[in-house]
């Protein structure tokens, strides 16, 4: 019903934040040298590529009304796990298999966590979250840094390959931004995700099987971070599970809710999340250029979520009816 | 009888008397000793003995931390004293946790890696005080301390002078420079970029296009370089202060596959993944290495003068800056860099 309603409101956030995208980028483009070269762009883009492939997978779990907090711990752990078997001598697929499986099975508790024992997906996520960065330092790896063996073969061309001049993890983000987007628009899932999200109690009346679509969503999501994963260890070579301490988890979200899902669940597409990611990307891209420094950028990267949600607050104001519990 | 008895004790007796001394005599033949007894080695093994060593870095879980352990280990079987480990995990709160309670618990030494120069001062006076001697490994701090590690100033120095060699004046190279620093608080990086503009404030030719902190994390370095790199595709040379975050600047310049043009400088401990692998494949064209296992082995002999002399609180506390070596792909040897088997 409420996307009802956002369809016949003129100006959404996901508008808004296209058109300062546009403006940002018209601007970078005639004062930034060296900024509107088709190569920069390409860079621009692959740049925020595993941002945006983590992205597209919490905004579909975020429309479904939950959240996954566990996914940046998850990519990390499961990929440095297959790496360091990969180093340690297994088989390449064998590895492969065991750092996915993990990756999956995790999806899976998350999501009976979830729709089972009815634990608020922030709590949840959060606490798996701790366990898997935990376990995995402790019984896993030997050291934060897991190295790329050589012998990856076809894979380590996920990070930094290029097709058609267009750098890998740019397709990578592509193919599967246009998966997901066909998924959550034209299948029985994707409508029962949009279901459940929008007001969970009506879906189960109405018959939606709440449970099974909600572990779905939480195994898809562990899937896409091991890909994730896969890309961004292949790009820089290693993988450092510190990333788990980082920002990176609030970036995703940023980029969701800055591209206009509303965390209330229900609300919004994948498009969204495209035009999230392509905002930060250009934003982080001129900083960058303009040599303005990291903690700088961190400061303005969180004035700017503050603003989006309070953007999407006023724009898509909760009610009864809207608000769940463990909604944040 | 009274007589059989007197005799039968005398022949008892001078029994007893032969057999303890045919016992003696074998002996005596067979500990001739000979030379002079040296009065310092007895001393020495007891000074060690059943000593206990606390043990405190950033985190457990990265070269430098594991290889200094494994060294202080193999000393510590060897001389008999135990070695207390706590971990942090990079958390500045938990290592001040963890400090208090190993002073509380009296150890004699405490091997520590200060997060910065402030968060264990404290601690470390109120140690002291109650006479247990502290060795700060890498990073110093406000509170005088014995020190043995890396001079990060002189490091910073080593780096920018090998890219003034490569890209300064008649080389016909362009100068440019990029910067990736660490987190910009962190005295290891401070300390650093002084060293390195030191350099180059006496270098007008080298023009630093980019001077920017990727906080440690191989992702932001790798995003940083590859726009500097789009920016000035005659970039020159990048310095980076960490082989952990280095990595991701690397790779951005062989991805855009300028490693023959563009010299990346890295730093650290010159563990063989981290530093060696990476010159061979090209990741880097130079990496400064301050040798782990020549850090054990000082931090070994600060233990073993310590445990012997034990100095008053207020004694001079010595630095015993490391040794850095400049590693290039043309100077490596099978030896130059580490693995975890190198203590075994």
């Amino acid at each position: 019903m409420t996307r009802a309603v956002s369809r016949k409101r003129l100006i959404t956030q996901e508008k808004i934040v296209f058109a300062i995208f546009v403006l940002l980028f018209l601007g970078f483009s005639l004062f930034l040298p060296g900024f509107l070269t088709a190569n920069n762009v390409a860079l621009l883009l692959q740049s925020v590529s595993v941002l945006g492939i983590l992205s597209v997978a919490m905004g579909a779990t975020i429309i479904a009304g939950a959240i996954d907090l566990s996914m940046v711990a998850l990519m990390a752990m499961s990929v440095a796990w297959a790496l360091q078997l990969v180093n340690n001598g297994m088989p390449v697929p064998l590895a492969m298999l065991i750092g996915g499986g993990s990756a999956i099975l995790v999806g899976i508790i998350n999501g009976v966590l979830v729709a089972y024992v009815e634990i608020p997906p922030l709590f949840a996520t959060l606490a798996t979250a701790a366990c898997i960065y935990g376990f995995g330092r402790f019984g896993l790896i030997s050291q934060d840094t897991v190295y790329l063996p050589k012998n990856l073969g076809w894979i380590a061309e996920l990070g930094h390959g290029r097709v058609y001049g267009l750098p890998m993890p740019v397709i990578v983000f592509a193919v599967l931004a246009a998966a997901i987007a066909l998924v959550m628009n034209y299948t029985k899932f994707g409508r029962f995700a949009y279901a459940i999200g929008d007001n969970r109690a009506t879906a189960r009346i109405t018959g939606v099987p709440v449970r099974p679509v909600l572990v779905l969503q939480y195994t898809v999501s562990a899937i896409v971070a091991f890909i994730a994963g896969l890309v961004q260890a292949t790009a820089i070579n290693s993988m450092n599970t510190r990333i788990t301490d980082t920002l990176l988890i609030y970036e995703v979200i940023l980029v969701v809710v800055l591209g206009g899902i509303g965390l209330s669940g229900g609300k919004g597409g994948i498009r969204n999340v495209v035009v999230g990611t392509l905002l930060i990307g250009t934003f982080l891209n001129g900083m960058t250029i303009m040599n303005i420094q990291f903690t700088a950028q961190n400061a303005i990267k969180g004035l700017i979520l503050l603003t989006a949600i309070a953007i999407d607050q006023v724009i898509n104001p909760r009610d009864e009816q809207t608000s769940q519990q463990g909604d944040i | 009888m009274k007589n059989m008895k007197k005799w039968a004790a005398i022949g008892l007796l001078s029994m007893a008397a032969i057999l303890s001394l045919t016992s003696v005599k074998p002996v005596a033949a067979e500990t001739e000793v000979e030379g002079i007894n040296d009065p310092t080695i007895a001393p020495y093994f007891e000074s060690m003995k059943g000593k206990k060593i606390g043990y405190v870095p950033f985190s457990m879980s990265y070269d430098l931390s594991k290889g200094w352990l494994a060294g202080m280990e193999i000393q510590a079987k060897e001389l008999g004293y135990e070695i207390i480990t706590r971990d942090p995990n990079w958390n500045t709160d938990v290592g001040v946790q963890a400090m208090d309670q190993l002073i509380n618990s009296k150890p004699d030494i405490i091997v520590l890696q200060n997060p910065d120069l402030q968060s264990y001062a404290k601690l470390l006076k109120r140690g002291t005080e109650a006479g247990i001697k502290f060795i700060s490994v890498n990073i110093k701090s406000a509170y005088p301390s014995y020190y043995i590690g890396e001079e990060w100033q002189l490091n910073g120095m080593a780096e920018a002078q090998y890219i003034v060699d490569k890209c300064g004046k008649d080389t016909g190279r362009s100068g440019k420079v990029a910067i990736v620093q660490g987190i910009l608080t962190s005295a290891a990086s401070a300390y650093q970029i002084r060293g390195v503009t030191e350099v180059f404030s006496k270098h007008p030719e080298i023009q630093v296009v980019s001077n920017q902190s990727a906080n440690w994390d191989a992702g932001k370095a790798q995003e940083i370089t590859r726009t500097v790199l789009q920016q000035h595709p005659d970039l020159c040379g990048v310095i980076g202060f960490w082989d952990g975050m280095d990595i991701g600047a690397g790779s951005a310049v062989k991805e855009a596959n300028m490693q023959d043009k563009v010299f990346v400088v890295s730093s650290g401990g010159g563990y063989k993944e981290a530093a060696c692998d990476r010159l061979e494949d090209g990741t880097y064209s130079a990496y400064f290495s301050y040798d782990v296992r020549g850090q054990a082995q000082d931090i070994n002999t600060v233990i073993r003068i310590l445990l012997q002399t034990n100095p008053a609180p207020d004694a001079f506390k010595f630095t015993l800056p490391t040794r850095g070596v400049m590693l290039t792909k043309d100077n490596i040897k099978p030896g130059s860099c580490w693995t975890m088997d190198s203590f075994k």
